[in-house]
This record gives C-alpha cells, structure tokens and sequence, in this order.
C-alpha cells in the first residue's frame, strides 16, 4: 500500500487534482481511499457526487466511542473509498487536533489494515501545514509520499517551499519522501520551464503540467471528475497521464528547500524573462 | 547524610559559599551555568543596607527540576482560590482543577449554616478530546447555568488552562455573555498555565482581575474607627483566623483579607477601610498600588510571621491611625500576649539556640519566616523565593531599575486613574509628611537580603541538584520548602517543614501561631529520627530473600 499526502497552497486545486488523480486510478482497477484532511469536509465531494454527510469528528460526537468503520466510510466513484475527517465551525476549537484524532480513530479501527487490500491511501491536507495537526499526515511514517500542488504564481511557490521545509523536519525521522510537483496551470508565463526549475532546484521533478481547461470547472459544478463526467474529454487524459506518472514513479528525495532569496531571484529570472 | 553534629557553626563557618557557587555552576552547561551565576548569589549588606543584585523571574531552564508551578496555579490556586463564597470553575482538563484543590489548607469559617461556602468543591468544565476539537466554550456555558441552577452563588470565576489559551476559547465573552443572563457577577482569567515564566504572573493576573471585577462594587460604609484590609494573607492552616483575634483584641477593623477567609461581598467592600497593610508583597502588591492610585488608600507593608515582628506590625497599624487610645490598646494586647509568647520562646531556644534553617519557598515565606526562626536564636544560612522578583530580594528602590522582558509583558499592566467621586486620600500631605518625619514608611519594602547576614547564600528558583548540594555542604538542621522537596529532603536526612501547606500544623501567625511553630520546630530538630533513618541498601547493598514455601 502506498500512502501518499498532497499538500499545496489554499485554493491552488489540491482537491480537483487529488479526486481527479484518483478517479484515474480507481479506473485503473487499483484500490484506493481518500482521507479528505480539512474541517470543511469538501475533499471527496467530487467522488461521492456530493458532500460526505457524515464526518469522522462527527460520527465520535454522536456515537461516542461506539464506531464503526462503515459508518464513517463512503464508496464513491469506480469503488474509491472517501472519508472526511471534518472539524469545528471556522474560528472554534482546533482543527489540527480533529485531524490527528481522526487518523488515529482510523487507525484503531483498521481502516489500514492488510484486510483492506488498499493500494494506495491519499491525504487531502487543507492549505499550508500550519501546525501540528495539519503535519500529521506526515508524521510518525503515515504518508510515506508527499506531492505538492502548485502554479507558476509567486505565493503557491513560497508555500511549496514551505511545505518542503516541513517535509525536511519529518523526513529524517519519519522517512517520508517528497514525490514531485504537480503543477496545476494558471496559465502563468513560462510557467512549465519555471515550475521545472523549480522542482530542479528542490532536488526533485515537476511530475506533470495539467494544463487549465474549463472542463473542470464544469465537471465541478455537476459534482463529478473529470473522468467520471466526460471520460473522452482530452483534460480527463491528463489526469489519467497523471495517475500513471504517479503509480510508476520511482523518484522520492528528501527536499532541499530554498531561503527566500533564492527563490525571490529564481522568480525575477523566469518571472520578469517575459 | 547528615552527621551528629557537635558544633554547628564552626561547619557553616568551614563553607566557602564562593568555592560552593562555583562547585554548583561547575556541574552546569556553560550558558546554563552562566544563567543560573546570576540567581546564585552571595549576600552582601553594606553600610548603607545595599545588596547585590539578585537575578530573579527569569525562566526556568528545561530540563531543571524546579520548585516552580504555573500562571493558573498562581490565579486560581494561591489568590482566590481561599475565598469561600465565589465558585472557582476550572476551564480545562479535569487535572488542572483538582490537583489545584485547596493543596494549600486554606481554611475558612462560613459565619452560619446559610453562608455559602464552595471551597468543599472542585469546578470544572472537564474537557474532553471533542471539545479541543470543536471549542469549548459550548460546555463553559453549560457549566456556568448549572453551577447557577445548583448554587445560586454571588459570583463566578472562569480561570483557563493551557488548552483553552491555545483553541482561544473567549472565556471573557462567554463570562459578559452569562453575567447578562444570570444577573450575577462573572468574570474570567486568562492565566493560561503557559504564561509568564512561573506563579507569578498568574498572582498579577488574578490581582487585575478582582480589581476590575469586584474591588469598589458596594459603596456600603463600615463601621470601625480603624479600618484596614490585610493583603496577602491566605489562612493556610488557620493564620487568618489568628490574625483576626489579635486585630480584634486590638480594636483594629478588618474590612477584608486578601484572600483568607474572605468573601466575595467584602471584597466588593473593601475600597471602604483607610489602610492597606501587605503581606506577601509578590502576590498581591499590585492591588495595593492600583487601590492606592484609584481610592487614595495608602499602602503598608506588614508582617505577622513572628511574635516579635507581629507585636512591631501592629505597632506601625496604630501609629499610621495616630490615635492615642488605639496606641494605647495596641500596647496592653501585646503585652498581655508576650507572656505566654515568651514562656514559650525562652524554653525553645534552650534547645534550639545555634541550630541553622534553609528557606526555599515562596515569594515572601523564605523571607517572612525567617523571624521566627532568629527569635529562637536559630540563622537562616541559605534562602531563596520561587518565584519572586528583585524587589523582594532587594528591596523595592530597585523597581526603576528592573528591566521588563517579553515574559513580563506579555501579563496586561491596568491603566488605572484617580476615581472621580470616591478617590480621597485618607491622610492629607501634612499628616503623610508628619509621619514619614517621624520615620514612618509608606508603600515600602526593603526585601530579603538587607536583613540576611553578609556571607549567606541567596538562590533563587533553585533546582533540586543545587538543594541536595547546600544540604551536604551546611548541613542544616531544618530546610522548609514545598511538597515537591519534601521526600527528597527528607531523605538526606534533614527535616522538612512545608511552608506552603504546614505539613498538618498551622496556624503559625501571630503570637498563638509563633508559638505553634516553635513547639514543631523544637520537635522536629531535635529528635534525630531523620538521621537514624538509613535506607535498605545504604545498610546492606545486595538483598537476600527465601521463598516462603522452602
């Protein structure tokens, strides 16, 4: 089983490109679960043709100590399993707290299990990781793969090598390994060289360019991939490209995140290029 | 540990406390060890009274098995946690609210059946993993309700733990919020564990908070011609209940303690007396100024610990009210309770003459008690405070000089002004000149060092390592400290009296209190039975055993 995280800046499509990238491989016959990692609970909308009703957290409050793993567990698309960790209303509570204790919730019931016959497992982690909760899925060896998510524009970059600062401090113990970046087109200029410069200077690879088309929005809006919705459509392709790069990627390093400076001259030179 | 000894002050005579600081920095880390060189220092009292200065309040080095507890501990625990009638409710995780549960012996004495008192019971919101998660703010409201449904008290305090401060609970809105429901006062702390780098600021934050919430609510006038409230007395093992029979014998009116046996309506009142009279300066200091600055009351610092220095506290009380008759009456209590007093103090100092003490505890305690001790002809050769800060060490000239870190600032410093009609000065300029002329000092505390010997050794927030150290080096015949010492103490083989708690004994104020701490003290240094102690294996270091059925 390969248990892998995608983390990115807030609003960059980790969700679209995670359920998309899924949807690629659940079609491929393998295996697959999702753990949507953010309070609002929007991770497996796409998969699921709706919001999941029923949280992690939620279930633990009405059930109490009392749950089942099918009660919190939804089958969605081409058999992909969805689960939402949940969390408190915006500006209550800890949200990272709700994600350690959901992930620890699935563990006890063998949500990983051998049994499961899972192939891979993907966290869908809510924005930058801000503390503690939100790194767990990093932590103590729960995802062994990070991808990022990111664009050519300024503030995804400083967040991805954020992301990898993050990645450093986990990785020499909990040996978790950065993948690549996915980089999901704003149709920023230049944007594939700089996003390989980039991966390049991190010590790792640009896994794949997914080009911006609107078919996702529309796929979106009637709450489906893009494979799920229009299967022949040329973006649902790159998605599948996407999962094939994934299952046959060989690459994982411990990043070399940049200071600020570099980064900053990096973007003057491919940004300013033009 | 400690061997029979014949003549105690040739061995701490033998001490080099130069050679001993330097022996306890050695063991340290450099930086470690350059921090704690400020904290450990040999005192020096000058012609002028001048002492060295003293590092204090800074923070804790982890990994330093400290005698120091938290900001809630000082909030909840040690300020109000003595008064009876106001429902203490723990916001957090159920250990923060018991183990904070009158560990101090605060008594207190309801004045019938029908007056409230809480202090048999703990309150907490209990927080579960699901309200970290979610917030809990949902079940402080719930709590409050049903802490009103069931006992209808006057007021509520919400004090915080680390958890709270940290999912940023709004237990201030959550207190405006119930206040305007219930219709009785509630108010909240933020004393999160965290803040601040021990008790203290926790004791600050608790002095804001009643000077905000209840100090000045009931205008009420008390009667009494000689009307003072006692600040920073908290009634571990009944000291208030002592203080309160010497001040009536002496026709002196206690509006109310800080915080022993107090109530919620005398605090309300307490901006009512014409004197302020401080005990423990590090907890409660800060009343005394901001109620001096808003009513015009002044501030004296006092001391009860001791009969000598109880009889010269009660001295300053009447010359402040220069009153002929209270002088007067003053004069006979004291003398008629110096009989007895005396009887008692020559016999124990027959015994206890020559003997030496260590003092680690408190803000004040270390300093306070001190008196007792000379009284029955024994010397403090090492002493330090937990969390105090330089101006109990040397004095409170040094206040300007105090440099204000982050630690300090993080704790709210209340703006506080003139009351536009109750601020009155109960003494005009004239009658405040004529006593300072006569060498009376206001809102003045000279600290502990100026009255410690030249060649003591002061440390503050000491470490157990560096405790076990000065007990091989001095050899003390009593350390008092807190419970966290106690065992480690005692198994050195020195006895060790709790200063927080009283072991079981108490009340050790005043003149009956003076009396009770000599007898303990007498019985504890001079039975050996410390020193006869020997654990198992010093005796025999490999055990041999049978089983039962061979």
């Amino acid at each position: 089983m390969r248990k892998i995280a995608i983390y990115g800046k807030g609003g960059i499509g980790k969700s679209t490109t995670t359920q998309n990238t899924v949807a690629g491989l659940a079609e491929m016959g393998r295996k697959v679960m999702v753990v949507g990692c953010d309070p609002k609970a929007d991770s497996t909308r796409l998969l699921l043709g709706g919001l999941s009703q029923k949280t992690v957290l939620d279930t633990l409050r009405t059930e109490g100590e009392d749950v089942e793993l099918d009660d919190i567990r939804k089958v969605g698309f081409s058999n992909a399993i969805c689960v939402e960790s949940g969390g408190p209303e915006p500006g209550v509570g800890c949200a990272g707290r709700g994600i350690i204790t959901s992930i620890n919730l699935l563990e006890q019931l063998g949500a990983y299990s051998e049994s499961q016959k899972l192939d891979y497992v993907f966290y869908d982690v809510l924005g930058d990781v801000v503390c503690g909760g939100f790194a767990m899925p990093i932590r103590e060896g729960k995802a062994q793969e990070i991808y990022i998510v990111v664009s050519g524009e300024m503030m995804a970059m400083y967040a991805a090598n954020n992301i990898c600062k993050g990645i450093v401090k986990f990785a020499e113990g909990g040996g978790v390994r950065l993948g690549g970046v996915i980089c999901n087109s704003r149709n920023v200029d230049y944007e594939a060289e700089l996003i390989q410069a980039f991966a390049k200077k991190l010590g790792t690879q640009m896994i794949h360019f997914v080009p911006r088309d609107n078919m996702v929005q529309r796929a979106e809006i009637n709450r489906k991939t893009v494979i799920e919705y229009e299967p022949a459509h040329s973006q649902a392709d790159e998605y599948r490209t996407l999962a094939r790069k994934i299952e046959d990627n060989k690459m994982h390093v411990i990043p070399q995140p940049m200071h600020t400076d570099e980064l900053e001259k990096l973007l003057i030179e491919y940004g300013l290029a033009g | 540990m400690v061997a029979n000894k014949t003549n105690p002050a040739t061995e701490i005579d033998s001490v080099d406390p130069n050679e001993l600081k330097a022996e306890l920095v050695a063991k340290y880390p450099t930086k470690v060890g350059r921090k704690r060189a400020k904290q450990i220092v040999i005192n020096r009292v000058d012609e002028c009274g001048e002492v060295p200065e003293m590092g204090a309040n800074a923070r804790t080095i982890p990994g330093i098995i400290t005698q120091r507890g938290c900001s809630y501990a000082g909030c909840k625990g040690v300020v109000l946690g003595p008064t009876r009638d106001i429902i203490n409710l723990t916001h957090g995780p159920i250990g923060c609210g018991f183990y904070s549960w009158l560990t101090r012996r605060n008594q207190t004495r309801p004045d019938g059946p029908e007056d409230a008192n809480f202090m048999t019971y703990c309150f907490s919101t209990d927080l579960q993993d699901e309200d970290i998660v979610f917030g809990g703010e949902k079940k402080l409201r719930q709590a409050i309700r049903e802490l009103y449904e069931n006992f209808k008290p006057k007021a509520i305090g919400i004090f915080s733990t680390c958890p709270v401060g940290l999912i940023g609970d709004d237990v201030h809105a959550v207190a405006r919020e119930m206040k305007e429901e219930l219709g009785i006062n509630i108010f909240g702390f933020s004393c999160e564990g965290y803040k601040g780098v021990s008790q203290s600021a926790g004791h600050h934050i608790a002095n804001n908070g009643l000077f905000n919430h209840v100090v000045g609510l009931d205008n009420t006038p008390k009667e009494g011609k000689f009307k003072i409230n006692l600040l920073g007395e908290y009634n571990i093992g009944g000291d208030a209940f002592e203080i309160e029979r010497i001040l009536e014998e002496a026709g002196i009116t206690l509006v109310t303690t800080f915080s022993g046996n107090s109530t919620y309506d005398k605090f309300a009142n307490s901006h009512m007396a014409d004197l302020n009279t401080v005990m423990c300066h590090r907890s409660i200091n800060y009343v005394a100024e901001m109620m001096e600055k808003k009513y015009g009351i002044p501030w004296i610092k006092v001391n009860f610990i001791g009969a000598a220095s109880t009889a010269k506290t009660l001295r300053k009380i009447a010359n402040y009210f220069e009153d002929e008759e209270l002088i007067e009456r003053v004069e006979k209590t004291i003398a008629e309770e110096m009989v007895e007093v005396e009887k008692v103090r020559l016999e124990v100092k027959s015994r206890c003459e020559g003997k030496t003490a260590m003092l680690f505890v408190g803000g004040s305690r270390a300093h306070h008690y001190q008196d007792l001790f000379a009284e029955i002809g024994m010397k403090t050769v090492a002493a330090g405070y937990e969390f105090a800060h330089r101006d109990d060490y040397e004095g409170r000239t040094v206040l300007p000089n105090i440099k204000v870190d982050a630690d300090s600032r993080n704790i709210e410093e209340l703006h506080v002004e003139p009351d536009p009609e109750r601020y009155s000065p109960r003494k005009s300029e004239e009658a405040l000149e004529r006593l300072k002329a006569k060498g009376f000092r206001f809102k003045d505390y000279d600290g502990m060092m100026p009255e410690m010997e030249s060649g003591t050794l002061i440390v503050d927030d000491i470490s157990q390592y560096e405790s076990e150290k000065l007990i091989e080096k001095y050899k003390p015949d009593i350390f008092c400290a807190g419970i966290k010492e106690k065992y480690a103490i005692q198994k050195k083989g020195v006895p060790m009296k709790q200063l927080h708690s009283y072991d079981s004994g108490g009340p050790y104020a005043g003149f009956k209190g003076a009396i009770n701490f000599w007898r303990e003290i007498d019985r504890m240094v001079n039975s050996k039975v410390w020193s006869y102690l020997k654990a198992p294996w010093q005796e025999s270091p490999e055990l041999t055993a049978t089983y039962a059925w061979e």
